[in-house]
C-alpha cells in the first residue's frame, strides 16, 4: 500500500520538477525568439536589396537604406581587429607560455578590469587620444575604441585555449630540440588555432553591437565615407539615430537595421559554433 | 639554427669519414660499430628537487653506450624524473632543480656552454602517451624535427622519412598513407610514429618513458623488437613498469626506490640473483 | 580439431629472442648426438680391445659436461628473461632434464670406456654378443627418443618406454651367465665383474633413454607418462 503510494508521490514530484525545468528552458529561449519575431514583424518589410546598397533618404522620401552603415560597421570591425587581434593574441601567448606567476596574476587582473570597464569609457579614451588631437571624429577613433574592448576578450580566450593544449605536445616538440618560440609558433598555435579564431569571432560579435563608444568617436555619417579619417556610419549608431527620431519611416528603418545587426551577430555565433563544434580527435 | 652545423660541433666525424663531408648528419654510417666508446652518460651524485621534495637522491651510475638500460621501480620512485634529467626536460617543470653532475660523452650536460636544445637533439625522447602532432600528417610528424630546425633538402628529407619509418617498423603499414593525419593511426602505430619522429633527427641516445604502457601485447612486442633492432646504433634508456619488459629488452637494469638507486647491474643478475633484498622483493612482486 | 570458424590469426610473429630458443634446441640435439656417439665408441673400444679409442671417449666426456652447463645456463636465462609459457616453457624444462639424462649417458659411456681399457689388457672372457646387442637396443632407444624431439613422433617415444624391459631382461640374463662363470672359474672374477658393470651401465643408458622419451612425450603432448604402465602398454597418448 504505502509502497505504491510512495511511488505515485515520487512520480508526481518528478513530473512537477520536469515541468518546472521545461518552463525555465522556455523562459531562456523565448526572449530571443520574441526579439527576432518582433524585429521581423516591424522591420522585415524594409529589408530588401535597396536597404543594403542605398544611402538613407531624407525624411519624407520613401525607400533608402543603410548601405553606408553596414559597410561602416564592417570597416570599424576590421580596424578594431587590427588592434585587438594582434595585441590580444600576443598577450594571450605571453600569459600562457611566458610570464611568471606573479606577473600573470596582475596581467589577468588588469585584463578582467578592462573587460569590465563600461564601453562608453573606451569611447572617451579614444576621444581624448584620437579625436582631440586630430580635431575631428573619425573611423580611426571608432576602431580604436572598439579595439580596446576587443583586447581583453581576445587575450583571455587565447590564453585559455593555449593552456588547454596538452603538455605532451609541447614536451614532444621540445624533445625534438626545437627552441621554445618555434614550439609555440609551429606546434602549439596550429593546434590552438581553431579556438583562437573562435575567440576572435566571439569578440567581434560582442563589439559589432556596441553603440556607446562610437557616439563621439565614429560619430556617424549619412553618406558614404571614403576616408578613414572622417566620421563613419555604423549600424548601431544609425539605429540609434533613427529610433529616437519622430518619423514612422525612420522607425521602420531602425527596426530593419536592428534586424540586420542581430542577424549579423547571430551569423557570427553560428560560425563560432561550427568552428568549435567540429570534433577534433580525442587527443 | 641548423641541425647539421650542430652535429658538426658536437660529434667530430669518425675516422674514415671525410672531414668535409657535405652533411655528416645525413651520412652518419648506419652500422658504425661503437669505437670502444666510453659510457654514454656518467651520472655523479645527482639530486633532484621539486621545490622541497627530493625526487632523486644521490644517484651515481654510468649508462653504457649502444646498450639498452632499463630503469624499474614502483610509481613515484623517481625513475621518470631521473630519465628527464638526461635530456634536461626537467628544466621545464617550474621549481625543479638539481645538484650533481651528468657527463655525456665526457662533457658536462649542464655546463655553461651547453644549449639545452642541442642536448635534446642528441638525446631524443619517446613518451608514455603517444603524442603525434594532431595538425600534421604522418610524414610531417616524422619530419617535424628536421623541418622546423631548418632542413630544406628534399632528398634528405625523403630519405630520412623512409629510413625513420622503416626503423620504427612502421613503413609498410603507412607508406600509402603518408599524408593522412598522424592521429588517424592506431594506438600502437601512433607510438611507433613518435619513435620514428624521435629517430628522424638522428639522436645518439633515445630515452623512452614507459613507451608501451598504453599498448596491447602485439604492439608492445613490435616496439620491443624495434628496441632490439636499433640498439646497434643507439644508446637506449627505457623506464618501464613492466618488469618482464625490462627483462626482455635490456642489457642492464637499474632499480630505483624512493628516489634512490638501490641496485644497478646486468639485467640477468637483477632478475636471477639480485644482491639487495629490496630488489629481490620488488622483482619477485612482493612489494611496490 | 574444431570446425568453428575462428578468425584467422595474424601470421606468426617473429620475436627478437626466437633465435635463443633455436640455439637452445640445437645444443640439445648436439648433446644427444654426442652422447650416442660416445656410447657407440665405448662399445666399439670394448669389442675391438682398442684402448686408445677408449681413451678418446674418456677425454671427450668433458664436451658433454660443458654442453650440459651451457644448456642449463641458456635455460635459466630464458626462463629468467623471457618468461616462457606453454610449449616454450615445456621445452625449457624438458631441455634441462634431458640434458641431465644425456650427461649421465655420457658418464656411463666413460665408465664403459674405462673398463674397456682395463679389459683390453686381458683376453676376452667370451665372445661379446649380448653386450653389443644390448648396446644396440639402448642406442636405438636413445635415437628414437631424440627423433621424437626432432619431429614430435610420440609413437616412437612410447615404443622406447616399452623396450626398456627388453634391455632389463638381457641384463638379468647376463648377470646369471657371468655369475656362473665366476663360480666355475674364480680366475675370471675380475673380468666378469667388469662386464657385469658394463652391462649395468648399458641398462642405465636404456633407463636414461626411457626418461628422455618420457620427457619428449611431455614436451610434445603436455602429458606426464612416467610410471603410467597403462599408457605405455596401450601405446598411445591422447
Amino acid at each position: 500500500m504505502t509502497d505504491e503510494h510512495n511511488h505515485r508521490l515520487r512520480r508526481l514530484k518528478n513530473t512537477g520538477m520536469n515541468a518546472l525545468f521545461v518552463l525555465c528552458a522556455i523562459l531562456v529561449v523565448s526572449p530571443l525568439g520574441f526579439v527576432i519575431f518582433h524585429l521581423v514583424r516591424e522591420g522585415a518589410s524594409a529589408v530588401n536589396l535597396d536597404f543594403f546598397i542605398h544611402l538613407p533618404k531624407p525624411v519624407g522620401q520613401p525607400g533608402g537604406g543603410m548601405g553606408n552603415a553596414i559597410a561602416g560597421t564592417f570597416e570599424l570591425l576590421a580596424l578594431a581587429s587590427l588592434i585587438g587581434v594582434p595585441v590580444g593574441v600576443l598577450g594571450g601567448i605571453f600569459l600562457a607560455e611566458y610570464g611568471g606567476e606573479r606577473l600573470n596574476g596582475w596581467v589577468r587582473f588588469w585584463a578582467d578590469v578592462l573587460n569590465g570597464t563600461p564601453s562608453i569609457v573606451w569611447g572617451m579614451v579614444a576621444y581624448s587620444l584620437v579625436v582631440l588631437p586630430m580635431k575631428g571624429f573619425s573611423a580611426y577613433a571608432g576602431g580604436l575604441a572598439l579595439g580596446f574592448i576587443m583586447i581583453p576578450l581576445v587575450l583571455r580566450t587565447t590564453e585559455e585555449v593555449l593552456v588547454l593544449v596538452p603538455r605532451s605536445y609541447r614536451e614532444a616538440a621540445l624533445a625534438l630540440g626545437l627552441e621554445r618560440w618555434k614550439m609555440i609558433a609551429q606546434i602549439v598555435l596550429p593546434i590552438a588555432l581553431r579556438g583562437i579564431i573562435t575567440g576572435i569571432l566571439l569578440a567581434m560579435g560582442r563589439i559589432a553591437g556596441e553603440t556607446a563608444p562610437l557616439l563621439f568617436t565614429a560619430f556617424g555619417n549619412n553618406f558614404w565615407s571614403h576616408h578613414l579619417a572622417e566620421p563613419i556610419a555604423a549600424l548601431p549608431l544609425q539605429i540609434f539615430a533613427y529610433a529616437i527620431s519622430p518619423y514612422d519611416d525612420w522607425h521602420r528603418q531602425a527596426w530593419a537595421g536592428a534586424l540586420v545587426l542581430v542577424l549579423l551577430i547571430l551569423g557570427l555565433s553560428i560560425g563560432v559554433r561550427l568552428l568549435a563544434g567540429q570534433k577534433r580527435s580525442p587527443n | 639554427m641548423n641541425l647539421t652545423m650542430n652535429k658538426d660541433v658536437q660529434t667530430p666525424p669518425s675516422a674514415g669519414q671525410p672531414v668535409s663531408a657535405p652533411n655528416p648528419a645525413a651520412s652518419r654510417p648506419a652500422a658504425a660499430p661503437a669505437p670502444a666508446a666510453g659510457p654514454a652518460f656518467e651520472v655523479k651524485d645527482l639530486n633532484l628537487w621539486y621545490g622541497t621534495h627530493r625526487a632523486v637522491q644521490d644517484v651515481t651510475l654510468q649508462i653504457p653506450a649502444r646498450q639498452v638500460t632499463a630503469i624499474i621501480g614502483p610509481s613515484g620512485c623517481g625513475k621518470s624524473t631521473f630519465l628527464r634529467t638526461l635530456n634536461r626536460m626537467h628544466e621545464l617543470t617550474p621549481g625543479a632543480y638539481h645538484t650533481g653532475t651528468i657527463l655525456m660523452d665526457g662533457r658536462d650536460l649542464y655546463g655553461p656552454g651547453t644549449d639545452p636544445t642541442v642536448v635534446r637533439r642528441r638525446v631524443g625522447m619517446v613518451f608514455q602517451k603517444s603524442n603525434p602532432f594532431p595538425t600534421m600528417s604522418v610524414a610531417e610528424n616524422v619530419l617535424a624535427g628536421l623541418r622546423l630546425n631548418g632542413v630544406r633538402d628534399k632528398a634528405l628529407l625523403r630519405e630520412r622519412l623512409e629510413k625513420s619509418l622503416r626503423m620504427a617498423a612502421l613503413w609498410d603499414e603507412v607508406k600509402d598513407h603518408l599524408h593522412k593525419s598522424g592521429i588517424s593511426l592506431s594506438g600502437g602505430q601512433q607510438q611507433r610514429l613518435c619513435i620514428a619522429r624521435a629517430l628522424a633527427v638522428r639522436p645518439e641516445i633515445l630515452l623512452m618513458d614507459e613507451p608501451c604502457s598504453a599498448l596491447d601485447p602485439i604492439a608492445t612486442a613490435k616496439v620491443e623488437e624495434l628496441i632490439h633492432e636499433i640498439k646497434r646504433e643507439y644508446t637506449i634508456v627505457i623506464v618501464t613498469h613492466n618488469m618482464q619488459q625490462a627483462a626482455r629488452c635490456s642489457d642492464r637494469t637499474a632499480f630505483f626506490y624512493m628516489g634512490k638507486l638501490i641496485e644497478y647491474a646486468e639485467t640477468q643478475q637483477i632478475f636471477m640473483n639480485p644482491s639487495n633484498p629490496q630488489t629481490e622483493a620488488y622483482v619477485s612482486g612482493r612489494f611496490g | 580439431m574444431t570446425n568453428d570458424p575462428v578468425p584467422a590469426f595474424p601470421p606468426h610473429m617473429k620475436r627478437f629472442f626466437d633465435a635463443e630458443l633455436e640455439t637452445f634446441r640445437s645444443h640439445l640435439i648436439l648433446m644427444g648426438e654426442t652422447a650416442a656417439s660416445q656410447v657407440r665408441a665405448a662399445i666399439k673400444a670394448l669389442v675391438d680391445s682398442n684402448a686408445s679409442l677408449a681413451d678418446q671417449v674418456i677425454a671427450a666426456d668433458d664436451e658433454l659436461d660443458q654442453l650440459e652447463i651451457k644448456i642449463d645456463e641458456e635455460a635459466m636465462r630464458y626462463m629468467n628473461l623471457r618468461a616462457p609459457v606453454a610449449t616454450e616453457l615445456r621445452l625449457v624444462i624438458v631441455g634441462m632434464k634431458a640434458s641431465h639424462d644425456l650427461e649421465r649417458v655420457g658418464d656411463e659411456a666413460t665408465s664403459i670406456a674405462k673398463r674397456a681399457v682395463r679389459l683390453s689388457a686381458e683376453p676376452p672372457l667370451k665372445p661379446y654378443v649380448d653386450i653389443p646387442r644390448m648396446a644396440n637396443i639402448a642406442l636405438e632407444m636413445l635415437r628414437d627418443a631424440l627423433d621424437c624431439f626432432l619431429n614430435g613422433d610420440t609413437a616412437k617415444a612410447l615404443a622406447v618406454c616399452r623396450r626398456d624391459a627388453e634391455v632389463d631382461s638381457i641384463n638379468k640374463q647376463l648377470y646369471r651367465e657371468l655369475t656362473s662363470f665366476m663360480i666355475e672359474k674364480p680366475g675370471t672374477i675380475s673380468r666378469a665383474i667388469e662386464l657385469m658393470f658394463i652391462s649395468k651401465s648399458l641398462e642405465r643408458i636404456a633407463d636414461h633413454a626411457t626418461n628422455i622419451a618420457e620427457e619428449m612425450i611431455y614436451l610434445a603432448k603436455g602429458k606426464d607418462v612416467r610410471h603410467s604402465e597403462e599408457v605405455k602398454k596401450n601405446g598411445s597418448v591422447a
